[in-house]
């Protein structure tokens, strides 16, 4: 079942992606290439296995519960595209958060 | 003195013995930047003026005999990933271009306080992704061996930087293999640390289970000087591993007789250039008459290796770059109404398109009724991998591959077929998956291009890969000159 | 068919804020009411490079929560990334716990919806895990819609938050907020949260559906925001559940929905439709490693978990005989518990005693003077003091009063002011007989009424001596000294 271009342009909405149309059909193919090569991995075995997300053999690494300094405020703010006085500003917000 | 061909342990003496000031070598480091830049393109900035003064500095403390190490004031150039306070941090992309890190990342830290010069950022495939450096988004770098050819990638711009003589050492990041495929096709050392033995905090990551700090040097003595200077934990990285400091250089020079080298033989045929399986094979006649013993070993899921990494590092990636969305740094669309099209457009114009092919597999693989399919397989296999890998490791020292399947190819000869580019990582990524150390050392040349040989160790034994990695070295003979750019 | 002929289905989803110094993936300041962006550092703020190192105290009070809750707790956990995107989340995930919370499958018990309002009713609780806050937006308009830009706030991004998810076991709105209550009173116990609800320190959605009372299959349910108090809880709830009942008496259907609740209008609207749900692609966080909770780390902690509410109940009405109703009002609050127990253990009386001094005069002045029970200047041994005062026979109880609300504004010695303002008992016939004579010679027709055997009146004669001693004199020797004159 390949991926058409309404496909990409929907998991690219999922992304937060502007396509072009070009953009879109060009990765369906591409997508579609890819997808069809990591399918292989069907054919491992895998009952019984559990998955890998991390390699380092590490558990419970934690800080204390202390303070440390902050940036400045107007470190924090140094890369902002748009700020006003001590916040950073953004266009409106049509959506409700979660 | 002509500086620019010595190795870094070289200059090291002739700074302590003040035969040469930091200045001096800077200078000659930055007059060779300024000579083959406007070819090779390795740097995306170069701050010649914070490089010199850092230079002084150093010259004053060494003369009040206060020198903070060895390395102070040799030259370093550092991959456009890595955080650096005061200097642009731009990830080779549109969406970071002014973005300028309030924060040095830890290894710079680390070269910092060891007195190093850090002449400058270099290019790379946007955010890591990429075999070739072309992936850049402000311009591709050549490679000095043949200017038609790619340097390799994602650290394209730190490889052909040190062949071509532009800094002595650079560091890079490797993520299935973005140190170690440069440093192939660029005829240098280039080593991946074990996960978690180089802290990854300022590391921009591309995919965090699989990133690491990596070296690329002149030979493999700098790697290991280099390495000694930036390994050690981090508290600021959870992944961090706590191990005891190792002089790595004074672990050169110990004999490999006995020592074990397996060859997987997955790794050969297929793709693989024959030149470049013969040049493996003739490295490891050279290993034998070192006394080694080598051996053939047969790992099965190696061949699954390259989707794997095709599944989880997308999927890692598609969540670490969703923070490029304008809204508290870097490239912002500024004509958008709406947050949701500022996201949007931001994040479309932004991104390259290597970049959003990747954040779009990612997406898919975790989007719901896919992530067991592949995401979830996909962690499994690693499992597998990870587990006979580490069983080769139980009797074989170290595993010997290709690094890559061919010499360094021509710009502009993959770009249109993604599929292919990633093959070239396709002996590299297992070392990612698996979290062990490798290292690529130059081993032959091909139509006028350096191929690499791979070597692969045990988990938190790079004193032993660097070893037998020297060893290799110093016995093949095979001493790649500087390239010979304009 | 009128809202009874439906039960109301209550799950609620509840977010506290832990009480911790720091952050709980970076080192920045937890404190409340801070400048814009003052306490925000590379990691909070999501800057490219930057990694999280969880804070123990948060696991830790993760931990007691779940045990506070009757939970079980996970042997290995660990965290994941909750993908969406929003300007006031900085890295376009939420660290977050998505198959394995830390703490899973316990209970709270609360009174339930009986005719008799006296059973207690265990409320599953599903899950508890640990996540990271967002950032807070202000919107330039009146509302969200209105804006036409929004300003961020990252100083509340990285707060530990625990998400507390209850089974669908709530079958009111009555219901649902005595659940909160407890809950909140739980978590204050444990020390785990301030919950503070007017800071967003603790925060509820709820999710509601209705079915016909005998049907066993679950409605369609929406989900409910916007709650900043128990109250708006409990109202909201009854709002929606009255709407879902209007929608299916019309035979329409419930649509899966979020809404939120307008304090103003006192309605539930509609926010967003649950079929353009997100899908939130999580995966395990590569930047934080795994969780492994041994049991004698969850050991450790219990030990460390303070007398629960019920528990001192139980024991104030069996081992110190106080009354059901003061057990249950004292024990609901950790400090007024505490505070209780010290004045038991100093004062050698009955604790029946200090019940009535706590929740008369004590709770009278808390209220009237409106300072926290932590600063009351009255420590638990002038507490004692003016009890022990009145037993001695040294104040009389009225006398006791006035000396009471002196020692809580003053934080005076009860005995010196005492001393200080002559306010002992007079016990002593020689002193009182001449104010006793006095008061017989005053009211003739009382004391017609006395000898005439009407022998109440000799209240009335005693309240009139204690008055004029200004309620110095010793009642019981006043009552034998008229009963002496009047022959009695
Ligand atoms: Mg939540
Ligand atoms: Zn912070």
């Amino acid at each position: 079942m390949a991926l058409t271009a309404d496909d990409v342009n929907q998991i690219a909405r999922l992304a937060r992606l502007s396509l072009s149309e070009n953009e879109a059909e060009s990765f369906a193919g591409s997508l579609n290439g890819i997808l069809d090569y990591v399918q292989k991995i069907d054919e491992v075995d895998t009952g019984g296995v559990e998955p890998t997300s991390r390699v380092a053999r590490l558990s419970n690494v934690v800080r204390e519960d202390r303070v440390e300094p902050s940036l400045s405020t107007e470190e924090a703010l140094s890369n902002a595209p748009d700020k006003s006085g001590e916040y950073f500003r953004v266009p409106r917000v049509l959506e409700i958060n979660e | 003195m002509e500086l620019i061909s010595k190795p870094v342990h070289e200059l090291i003496d002739l700074l302590e013995t003040r035969a040469i000031s930091s200045e001096e070598l800077v200078g000659q480091y930055l007059d060779r930047i300024e000579q083959v830049e406007p070819t090779i393109k390795a740097f995306i900035t170069v701050d010649r003026e914070g490089a010199l003064e850092a230079a002084r500095a150093v010259d004053e403390s060494r003369r009040d005999g206060k020198a903070p190490s060895r390395l102070a004031g040799i030259p370093v150039a550092v991959k456009d990933n890595i955080c650096t306070k005061g200097m642009a941090t731009t990830c080779a992309s549109e969406i970071l271009k002014d973005f300028v890190s309030p924060y040095d990342a830890y290894v710079i830290e680390r070269l910092r306080s060891a007195g190093m010069i850090i002449v400058g950022k270099t290019n790379m495939d946007e955010f890591a992704m990429g075999s070739s450096t072309e992936n850049s988004a402000f311009f591709p770098t050549r490679n000095p061996w043949d200017l038609d050819r790619v340097p390799g990638g994602s650290s394209g711009g730190s490889a052909a930087a040190v062949a071509s003589g532009e800094v002595p050492v650079a560091l890079g990041s490797d993520t299935g293999g973005s140190v170690r495929t440069p440093a192939s096709y660029c005829g240098v050392v280039g080593l991946k640390p074990t996960y978690g033995l180089v802290s990854r905090y300022g590391l921009v990551p591309y995919a965090s289970s699989l990133d690491q700090v990596g070296i690329l040097a002149g030979n493999v003595r700098d790697c290991a000087i280099m390495l000694g200077a930036i390994a050690g934990h981090d508290p600021r990285d959870s992944t961090s591993v706590k191990t005891e400091r190792v002089d790595y250089e004074a672990r050169l020079y110990n004999d490999i007789a006995g020592r074990v080298v397996g060859i997987p033989r997955e790794c050969f045929g297929g793709p693989i250039d024959p030149h470049v399986t013969e040049s493996v094979y003739a490295a490891t006649k050279t290993l034998e008459r070192l006394g080694a013993r080598v051996q053939e070993v047969s790992i099965p899921t190696l061949q699954y290796a390259l989707a794997v990494y095709y599944v989880i590092g997308p999927a890692e990636a598609s969540a670490s770059l969703a923070r490029y969305d304008g809204v508290a740094f870097g490239y912002r669309y500024k004509q958008a109404e709406d947050s949701v099209s500022m996201f949007m457009e931001t994040r479309g114009r932004g991104l390259g398109p290597e970049v959003k092919r990747r954040i779009l597999i990612g997406t898919y693989v975790l989007s719901e009724g896919n992530y067991d399919r592949y995401f979830r397989k996909a962690m499994q296999v690693r499992t597998l991998i990870k587990k006979e890998f580490e069983q080769a490791l139980e009797h074989c020292d170290v595993l010997v591959t290709p690094t890559t399947p061919t010499v360094a190819f021509r710009l502009g000869e993959k770009t249109d077929d993604p599929m292919s580019m990633y093959m070239s990582d396709m002996c590299t990524v297992v070392a990612n998956l698996a979290g062990v150390p490798a290292v690529s050392v130059p081993c032959a040349k091909h139509e006028g291009c350096p191929i690499g040989l791979q070597l692969i160790g045990r988990s938190l034994d790079e004193a032993l890969l660097l070893n037998i990695a020297y060893a290799y070295e110093q016995a093949s003979g095979f001493e790649i000159e500087k390239a010979s750019v304009v | 068919m009128p809202l009874e002929d439906y039960e109301i289905i209550i799950g609620l989803e509840v977010h506290a804020e832990l009480k911790t110094e720091s952050k709980v993936f970076c080192g920045c300041s937890t404190k409340f009411g801070a400048q814009p962006n003052s306490q925000v550092c590379p990691v909070c703020l999501g800057l490219p490079g930057t990694l999280p190192v969880l804070n123990k105290r948060a696991l830790e009070l993760t931990i007691l929560a779940g045990l506070a809750l009757n939970c079980k707790i996970a042997e290995h956990t660990g965290f994941d990334r909750k993908q969406y995107f929003y300007p006031d989340l900085p890295k376009g995930y939420q660290i977050s716990q998505f198959d394995r919370p830390i703490c899973y499958d316990g209970f709270i018990e609360i009174l339930a919806d009986d005719r008799d309002g006296n059973e207690v009713k265990r409320v599953g609780i599903n899950r508890v895990h640990l996540e990271e806050e967002s950032g807070k937006s202000v919107h330039s308009g009146t509302g969200i819609l209105d804006s036409s830009y929004s300003l961020l706030d990252y100083n509340r991004s990285g707060i530990p938050l625990i998400e507390i998810v209850s089974e669908p076991d709530l079958r009111s709105p009555q219901e649902a907020r005595r659940f909160l209550e407890e809950l909140k009173r739980l978590l204050e116990y444990t020390g785990v949260s301030d919950c503070k609800m007017e800071e967003g320190s603790l925060r509820c959605d709820a999710n509601v559906s209705l079915r016909k009372r005998g049907e066993t299959r679950f409605g369609v349910k929406c989900e409910i925001k916007n709650m900043n108090s128990f109250r708006a809880v409990e109202a909201a709830i009854l709002h929606e559940a009255e709407r879902q009942a209007e929608l299916l008496d019309a035979g329409e259907q419930v649509e899966p929905q979020t809404r939120g609740w307008d304090e103003l209008t006192g309605t539930t609207v509609f926010m967003r439709s649950k079929e353009s749900s997100s899908d939130y692609r999580y995966l395990p966080d590569p930047d934080l490693v795994d969780l492994v909770i041994d049991a004698g780390m969850v050991e450790a902690l219990r030990e460390n978990l303070p007398e629960m509410p019920g528990q001192k109940r139980r024991r104030y009405v069996e081992e110190l005989k106080i009354p059901e109703y003061d057990a249950e009002l004292i024990s609901g609050s950790r400090n007024l518990a505490e505070y209780f127990e010290s004045v038991v253990a100093v004062y050698n009386g009955p604790a029946k005693i200090v019940s009535n001094w706590v929740m008369g005069e004590f709770l009278r002045l808390i209220n009237q003077e409106k300072v926290e029970i932590e600063d009351a200047k009255i420590s638990p041994e002038e507490f004692a003091a003016v009890l022990r005062l009145v037993d001695n026979g040294t104040i009389s109880g009225s006398v006791a009063k006035g000396v009471f609300e002196e020692v809580f504004r003053t934080g005076e010695d009860p005995e010196s002011i005492v001393k200080r303002q002559g306010l002992a008992q007079i016990s002593d016939a020689d002193e009182l007989s001449a104010v006793v004579d006095g008061i017989i010679e005053a009211n003739p027709k009382a004391v017609e009424d006395v000898k005439s055997g009407n022998h109440k009146a000799i209240g009335f004669l005693v309240g009139q001596v204690m008055k004029e001693t200004k309620g110095q004199a010793n009642p019981k020797v006043v009552n034998q000294l008229l009963r002496d004159r009047l022959g009695l």
